[in-house]
């Protein structure tokens, strides 16, 4: 999550959803909250109810919008033109907030002269170079004035990864020159106000779709919200991320935050809605390529990364929280190697894989088309019908030699070998596929981090039936056979894995809520591995209580240094916390919330440079002079005792050079960066790039889309040219309450079944007629990849937009569609299309391209739906009394 | 075995349990300016009463894939999609709909076995063990509320959730509203709930918010499942106003009596004449 970590320091909301009730002002976009996060949409329906204004602007009217006074439509992929018309009317309508601008962010930092704009380029920065799609001449042209290129190893692009060190970007000068007066031209402010001058209010109509005066209606709420008084925050999920600029979407979104003073004060910041249970979690003990835990860089051969000092040397980062590196990495590798870490092999860094390329989920599907990746586990993922170009990933697993799939259901990624919209014949497939039933939430012990980075416990109800088991469970007994296997062996490449600690049994007997004892005697106690996550002192192995506490010196161990704290002492889980604080919206003992158990990040910004609250109405932390400590109702996000008034000496290092009043504490001169010297790769400034697909030429700029995307130009992933005759219609995918992602979860449910039984598409009845497609009746999407059928909604809530001074149609379809599961219909993803952005390998699923036409494709095998399931009553609760048989309905 | 033992065991096999004591009346409260259309109140009725999916027929009826409540089906979410901006803003209307529990239920009143009751909360239940599936009372609801299912030929509908209130606990489909737009509680403390949220609605512009069936109307009594809406009943699927057959029994049967006499004097004429 660059977007976010870039510009303030940490890649994850900056607040939480619980405090989106105290906003004034709440704009939703690149999210359907009340579809997709139905639960915590009950803190914007409060806000509302209070007074509060809700905004959304989205391509299609959805429940969100329904729940909002005001909805802007727009074109999909349009919504940097919009953030960036915003960004635009803030400031040249004077109404950003002059002392929290001028104290937190870089505004009056001055850039090295070598900068050059898009405007000055017509969509480019300063160093592209076209032969490498990339800013790889840049040199020192986006940096601060004064500093120098870093002398360090930046080994190819996809090595550079979306590590902490990385997005935060070291500084040799921690106070970089500046002018407060905001008169230099090279200053951040005015290299601002160049950059979006020309997203006035009518080209944000021409571009958007949306008309001038409903621009202007959410530029003025957005406004009129903020300030000393007032707060806005601004919600957004992955109708933003998956773009090949989802990254400088975000980025936008904070560059108008910070403008209107609304990061780190109560309503206020960014809420990132994740789109998945625990993704925060899978970024935080990541499942990514290329980081550790914690966010700490996987080592990368291609990089001089050679030795852990070399190691330490590249990633090091003087000035702010992140020079704490070597503590975390060190104790990381205690945790992992245990007594075989020492001093002397640099406590195992040697035994850690090496990156040499990229290696994220879609570049590893392209090649496994190509026949280079041989096996595969799936875990609760289903990329035969939820994944970009889901017909290239069925074909890409069809070259496996073997396959492990782990879940509830036979998927589409289980089955695709024998079913599917190409008519598959299993002779063909060489792949032996292994379907291994997995243990549902309430069957195992674990927890869930949620997108507000909280982390909840979740305790096992009852054993798992038959032979369904954890994923625990499951990779546990894998490591445990792994390490069997390879037992005795002298290899170098082997030491890693014979020398991982891998004791997670139960001490004690495994019993179930019930007092019974588990029938799965060789569950590993997941407590254990949280506890390892947490951290202990080495020698007594007793839990750490901060990562404060952390040493470089392999006396403590710690599993995920940002996660700290949710163990502080033996048999105390904070996540299994569930302790409602009256009166206090901010529960701090309810669940854990990393880092330290703080709910709002850079709380430090809620009060202002001299650390007294903006205002009365507003407060959240603030300083005590009489106490000489930062108190409130959250955990300060600063140094505890750092007075307002500290100014760093000469030559300071590490948190010491933060001054007392700078909020942004993990970047190297604490300020929220406006301008972005380093961190993203497609410019330090967002600017308005069509999708890869799209139906109009860029209104901006003479650059049509992101200079730096990666596309994947294999035979089963081709792509329509821009303003191709072929697909005048854009589309995008959303989601319905009623359904969870490509269905593995619901699809296999009838209740939900029967409330979204069939896959559509949404659109206009303009369109509809144009075309001659009647409502309910078949309807055909297809692209340059694939072709689809569904039902036609016909409804107004999908409207045409005037776009470049034309009508443009847009349809929006669901994604919940497969071909397995007791209802079927059209994978929506395979008319999605393989690309990545270059800072997160992120695809563009929510702007592409198609046409359409009434009908429906008579070659396409209709894969017969499973019988719903039977009254469930008529099966009598076996071992339950008469009193506990369902009300009303025993036979 | 004695004969007074004998006795007093063939007596209890008749004696009645003492019926449970009178607790105040609860209701539900459905305010549909609050309801987001997330169905979480259909899955959690069907969870907990464990009530089978009715099949899965697409509708194209805007979201509403459900389209009536039913013997399987005791909370069902309306969608309303009024996108044309005529008279107001365009919207998207969405309420869940649900068995009205009459303070005078006509179901109560046509069912001939007793088998629909008001239970010691105030609510209209249908003991399943007395039901002898006539359907009177299908017949007899304005709202369409029950239904005879077609597996045991028996009615049912909402039970507003008796089990659980009997255990002290929130209704299902309350329990799982994350928007509060079904409330649970006493009758009396929600309808001055609801009498004060219109009051807000109103003092907030939204001038077009009234409650349905908070209050007796016409021939009908007022409901203790009761709605907020912001448009005409009808719109929702909801009579005007509701009829209540027994209302409508003297002067039906009076006029089916006078009918008679007026057919068997004619009938006495016409044969009278011809006989003569």
């Amino acid at each position: 999550m660059p977007g976010l970590g870039t510009a303030l320091g940490r890649g994850a909301a900056t607040t939480f959803q619980e405090d989106l009730q105290n906003s004034d002002c709440i704009l939703i976009m690149g999210s359907n909250m009340a579809e997709a996060h139905p639960v915590g949409f009950r803190f914007p329906m409060k806000a509302r109810e209070r007074g509060a204004q809700l905004i959304h602007v989205d391509p299609h009217f959805t429940r969100t919008s329904a729940m909002c006074q005001t909805y802007v439509p727009i074109r999909a992929g349009s919504d940097i033109a919009f953030l960036g018309g915003l960004v635009r009317y803030v400031l040249t309508n004077d109404r950003w907030f002059r002392e929290y601008v001028l104290a937190y962010t870089n505004a009056a930092t001055i850039i090295n002269e070598g900068y050059q704009d898009a405007e000055d380029l017509d969509g480019l920065f300063a160093g592209y170079d076209p032969e490498k799609k990339s800013y790889d001449k840049k040199g020192n042209s986006w940096q601060y004035e004064g500093e120098e290129q870093p002398h360090k190893s930046q080994g190819p692009e996809e090595v550079q990864t979306q590590a902490y060190s990385k997005r935060l970007a070291s500084l040799e000068n921690p106070i970089p020159p500046s002018d407060p007066e905001l008169k230099h031209p090279r200053c951040v402010m005015n290299i601002l106000r160049r950059h979006f001058e020309r997203y006035t209010p009518e080209m944000v109509a021409e571009t958007c779709g949306c008309s001038r005066e409903e621009f202007l209606k959410v530029a003025e709420l957005l406004c009129a919200n903020s300030g000393r008084e007032r707060t806005t925050s601004i919600v957004y999920a992955v109708g933003w991320t998956q773009h090949s600029v989802g990254v400088q979407m975000i980025r936008c979104a904070t560059i108008l935050q910070l403008l209107l003073g609304n990061i780190g004060r109560p309503g206020g910041g960014i809420m990132a809605m994740r789109g998945h249970a625990s993704i925060q979690g899978s970024t935080d003990v990541p499942t990514l390529y290329d980081l550790l835990p914690g966010y700490i860089p996987q080592p990368a051969a291609v990089r001089h990364h050679g030795t852990l000092g070399d190691f330490f040397e590249q990633e090091e980062v003087k000035h702010g929280y992140w020079s704490n590196l070597p503590k975390f990495m060190i104790s990381l590798l205690k945790a992992w190697y245990g007594d075989a870490a020492t001093n002397e092999n640099e406590w195992g860094y040697c035994w850690l894989p090496r990156l040499d390329g990229n290696y994220s989920h879609l570049p590893t599907f392209v090649r496994m088309e190509e026949g280079k990746v041989r096996g595969l586990f799936l875990f609760g993922q289903n990329p035969a019908a939820g994944a970009p170009n889901a017909k290239l990933h069925r074909a890409a697993m069809k070259k496996l030699d073997w396959l492990v799939v782990r879940d509830w259901f036979e998927i589409e990624s289980a089955c695709y070998w024998y079913k599917g919209p190409e008519g598959t014949d299993p002779k063909t497939i060489p792949t032996e596929v292994f379907f291994m039933p997995a243990a549902a939430l309430p069957e195992k012990d674990g927890t869930l981090t949620n997108t507000q980075r909280l982390l909840q416990w979740h305790d096992r109800a009852v054993d798992p039936p038959e032979d369904c088991r954890s994923d625990l469970w499951f990779m546990y007994d894998l490591g445990k056979r792994l390490k069997q296997l390879y037992a005795g062996s002298q290899r170098k490449c082997d030491q890693g894995l014979l020398n991982l600690t891998w004791d997670y049994g139960y001490d004690k007997p495994n019993v179930l809520p019930d007092g019974r004892l588990s029938r799965i005697g060789d569950e590993p106690d997941a407590e254990k591995v949280l506890k390892e996550i947490n951290g202990y002192t080495v020698a007594d192995r007793i839990p750490v209580q901060a990562f404060a506490d952390l040493k470089a010196d392999g006396s403590t161990a710690c599993g995920c240094w940002i996660y700290t704290g949710v163990y502080p002492k033996e048999g105390y889980n904070r996540s299994r916390e569930r302790k409602r604080t009256p009166g206090v919206y901010t529960s701090p003992n309810w669940g854990f919330s990393w880092p330290h158990n703080r709910r709002m990040m850079y709380n430090r910004a809620s009060a202002d440079p001299e650390g007294r609250p903006w205002s009365e109405r507003k407060k959240y932390v603030w300083w005590d002079e009489a106490q000489k400590k930062w108190t409130g109702v959250d955990v300060p996000d600063f140094e505890p005792d750092k007075a307002p008034s500290y100014r760093p000496p000469e030559g300071s290092k590490g948190m010491a050079s933060i001054s007392g009043d700078s909020p942004f504490i993990m970047k190297p001169d604490g300020k929220g960066w406006l301008f972005a010297p380093a961190g993203v790769k497609d410019g330090p400034l967002p600017t308005h790039y069509e999708p890869i697909e799209s139906p109009v030429t860029n209104p901006l700029y003479g650059q049509q889309q992101n200079p730096t995307i990666k596309t994947f130009d294999v035979a089963l992933n081709p792509k329509s040219a821009p303003l191709d005759p072929e697909y005048p219609v854009a589309a995008t995918t959303f989601r319905l309450t009623e359904h969870y992602l490509s269905g593995p979860m619901s699809r296999f449910n009838s209740w939900l079944n029967e409330l979204q039984p069939e896959m559509f598409i949404e659109l206009s009845p303009e369109l509809a007629e144009e075309r001659g497609i009647e409502h309910g009746g078949w309807m055909v999407a297809w692209n340059a990849r694939a072709a689809i059928e569904a039902r036609a909604m016909v409804t107004r809530r999908v409207r045409p937009l005037k776009v470049d001074g034309r009508m443009m149609h847009q349809i929006a379809i669901p994604f919940h569609w497969g071909f397995a599961g007791e209802t079927v219909g059209a994978v929506a993803n395979d008319l999605t299309s393989v690309l990545t952005d270059p800072n997160v390998s992120m695809h563009e699923a929510k702007a592409f391209v198609c046409n359409v036409r009434p009908g429906r494709i008579e070659e396409l095998r209709r894969n017969a739906p499973l019988i719903p399931a039977p009254w469930p009553t008529y099966r009598v609760a076996p071992g339950a009394p008469e009193s506990a048989q369902p009300e009303g309905q025993q036979k | 075995m004695t004969a007074e033992e004998f006795v007093s065991q063939a007596v209890e096999v008749w004696a009645r349990p003492e019926a449970p004591a009178a607790r105040e009346q609860t209701g539900f409260f459905t305010d549909t300016t609050l309801c987001i259309g997330c169905k979480a109140c259909e899955v959690a009725c069907k969870q907990w009463n464990q009530l089978p999916g009715d099949g899965f027929t697409w509708t194209g009826n805007s979201y509403d894939n459900t389209v009536a409540l039913s013997a399987t089906t005791w909370r069902h979410v309306a969608f309303v999609e009024q996108m044309d901006g005529q008279n107001h803003a365009p919207r998207w209307l969405m309420m869940s709909d649900v068995c009205k529990h009459c303070a005078q239920a006509p179901c109560e009143e046509a069912c001939p076995t007793g088998s629909l009751i008001y239970n010691e909360f105030g609510n209209v239940y249908v003991q399943q063990d007395i039901c002898n599936g006539c359907a009177y009372c299908v017949a007899a609801c304005p709202f369409g509320v029950l239904d005879r299912n077609h597996e045991d030929g028996k009615a049912h509908k909402c039970t507003l959730c008796y089990d659980r209130q009997k255990d002290g606990m929130t209704p299902a489909c309350a329990k799982a509203c994350p928007t509060q737009s079904i409330q649970f509680g006493t009758v009396s403390e929600l309808r001055e709930r609801a009498r004060r949220r219109v009051e807000e609605l109103h003092a907030r512009g939204e001038t077009d918010a009234y409650l349905y069936g908070n209050e007796p109307a016409g021939e009908y009594s007022e409901l203790n499942s009761f709605f907020l809406l912001k448009d005409k009943p009808g719109v929702y699927n909801l009579p005007e106003a509701p009829r209540r057959p027994s209302a409508h029994l003297k002067p039906n049967y009076a006029a089916s009596f006078a009918a008679a006499i007026g057919l068997a004097i004619v009938s006495a004429l016409c044969f009278g004449k011809r006989g003569r």
